[in-house]
């Protein structure tokens, strides 16, 4: 509304070539002052601490770099934290988007209260989290005694327990991705699909699906990343057999502990390393379907 | 019958909207639900004596100092600094902002326990400026300062990317208004700015404290879980846990769940209350 207009009259060369190098002009005070405050926090806060990381692995040269990664138990933590939370990211697609379609198109009684509980897994401290699943799908737990005695399945200290908690962290991310972009969905795009004769399922699938599609896999991405980082409310139920229920977090603590601090660097790079380049690759994969959406 | 038929074509039929509500239902009451319940049944197993002795334990108190402490130290200055970025990036066009906002985001892609290990290896014994400092008689790893850092560094992007949207979308007409009427810097960003931003900035304080109060990963890195000393609630609640001592864990956590309760019921409440002056927060 007004936004728009009042940003022209700041920056009236908005648009133009001509405009200074660095900063656009503007009457408002305070550029410098702000702008030399987050620079010098975001540098000390965030910024010399993950080039000290960069350093200690750099430190250990090619070849030492490597070695320290490529060994089986690191190996093995890979496939669990990544393979993992790959899996509950999917299940968390699959419910947070039922979530979100139930929240957005239907009405029933204590919706609000559910809209507000989606967000528990943002509020409840990881740890706690950890302890009250660990706690519910033991062997003798709630739900773990009876999965045990009817099904012969043992979840908690298995990678079952693990694909849970994930699933516990990550479903915030999808709803609250999947739930705003449903919200202002145009009805008309519906309404005509209907008018020209498609069915109900035939205007979920080729109107509603692929313009929800760009939202669910940032949701996804999102859930995902938060897995593979994810330490407090998996160690308490993983149970932390090395190369079997030993998530990529622990291993750094491990390190630590013994006092490696260059084999914890390099892990902690590494991860930092492949979580990047596979949000690179979903961020493409995004962009590509978006473009499509659009034409 | 055109209409009637267009109309379920727009609209789920009832068979279909009871089976997904309820599938919706039960997922959140098997995932969420029930993992909260259990908290407060787990902590009251033993009976409301057995509960209030677990949080009247010398060193439960001790761990709750601690947290308060942390947090009050990490929030206001995440709240200054969420305040002092968002002022630049969204009233201001200038080279380099698309990076810039990256950069605030970055700690949130950061697993917790990378962010303790970066502390560590900056200022841990072994680290980068770690001898240089334990010269000078100063710990940092180990100590309440790491402890300190380690939540700033969690908690860094909470106050200003609920901001930055927020103070984008009102733009700098009201500013430049003052600003032409006579008034200051300061006066303009108290009278003006302040009152447009205090739902949104209360809404990323609340989230920032949430998550000060309850980090768990970045913090036990840097802690050295030592006890009445370096130990936080949620590294209380392990240590109790791993002694197998459920009740006193379960008690602290509840403390936990229960800040977690009055943070989403604030958070809704600010959402129903002020839902459109913060419209540019939640939609992004």
């Amino acid at each position: 509304m007004v936004a728009t207009s009042s940003a022209d009259v700041a920056f009236p060369e908005k648009g133009s070539a001509v405009t200074s190098i660095l900063k656009k002009p503007s009457v408002l005070p305070g550029f410098g002052l702000t702008l030399g405050f987050t620079l010098s926090y975001l540098g000390v806060i965030v910024l010399l601490p993950l080039g000290a990381l960069i350093a200690k692995a750099s430190g250990l040269g090619w070849y030492g770099f490597w070695g320290a990664v490529l060994t089986p138990r690191v190996f093995a933590a890979f496939e669990v934290s990544f393979g993992l939370s790959l899996a509950a990211a999917a299940v968390n697609a699959v419910f947070g988007f039922i979530v979100a379609w139930v929240l957005v198109r239907y009405e029933f009684p204590g919706k609000r209260l559910v809209d507000a509980l989606v967000d528990l897994p943002f509020a409840l401290p990881t740890a706690v989290a950890g302890i009250a699943l660990s706690a519910l799908y033991a062997p003798n737990g709630w739900v773990g005694k009876p999965l045990n005695e009817l099904f012969g399945l043992k979840v908690a200290f298995t990678p079952i327990g693990i694909a849970i908690a994930l699933t516990f962290v990550g479903l915030p991310f999808v709803v609250r991705t999947v739930q705003p972009i449903l919200q202002e969905l145009p009805p008309e795009e519906e309404e005509a699909a209907v008018s020209l004769g498609a069915t109900r399922g035939q205007t979920f699938w080729q109107v509603v699906f692929p313009a929800v599609l760009p939202a669910l896999v940032t949701g996804f991405a999102l859930s995902f990343a938060r897995g593979v980082g994810e330490y407090g409310s998996v160690i308490f139920i993983a149970g932390n057999m090395p190369g079997l229920t030993e998530i990529l977090p622990l291993l750094i603590v491990i390190k630590l502990e013994q006092y490696d601090y260059a084999g914890a660097a390099a892990v902690g790079a590494s991860m930092l390393l492949v979580s990047f380049v596979m949000l690179l690759i979903l961020n493409i994969l995004q962009h590509w379907m978006r473009s499509r959406h659009a034409r | 019958m055109p209409a009637s038929s267009s109309a379920s074509a727009l609209s789920d039929p009832a068979w279909m909207r009871r089976l997904l509500i309820a599938t919706a239902l039960a997922f959140l009451a098997l995932f969420l639900l029930l993992p909260l319940v259990a908290v407060f049944a787990e902590a009251l197993r033993r009976g409301v004596g057995a509960y209030w002795t677990a949080l009247v334990d010398e060193d439960a108190l001790e761990a709750i100092k601690l947290t308060l402490i942390v947090a009050a130290i990490a929030v206001p200055a995440n709240l200054v600094f969420g305040v002092a970025a968002s002022w630049c990036v969204a009233k201001f066009d200038f080279y380099g902002k698309n990076l810039l906002i990256t950069l605030i985001d970055l700690p949130f892609s950061v697993s917790p326990v990378i962010s303790g290990l970066i502390y560590v290896l900056l200022f841990g014994l072994n680290g980068a400026i770690g001898p240089f400092l334990k010269a000078q008689g100063i710990q940092i790893i180990f100590a309440v300062p790491g402890l300190v850092l380690a939540t700033i560094f969690v908690t860094f992007p909470f106050v200003a990317r609920e901001l930055i949207p927020l103070m984008q979308e009102q733009g700098t007409e009201e500013e430049e208004a003052a600003l032409v009427l006579g008034a200051g810097g300061w006066q303009t960003f108290w009278r003006v700015t302040l009152p447009n931003i205090k739902w949104g900035l209360l809404y990323g304080v609340l989230l920032c404290n949430a998550r000060a109060m309850g980090e768990f990963g970045a913090v036990s890195v840097v802690s050295g879980h030592i006890r009445g000393y370096t130990n936080t609630m949620p590294l209380h609640v392990e240590i109790l846990y791993n002694e197998y001592n459920f009740v006193a864990a379960f008690a602290v956590a509840s403390v936990l769940a229960m800040l977690a309760l009055v943070t989403l019921v604030a958070k809704s409440a600010l959402e129903w209350r002020f839902g459109a002056e913060l419209a540019a927060t939640r939609h992004k």
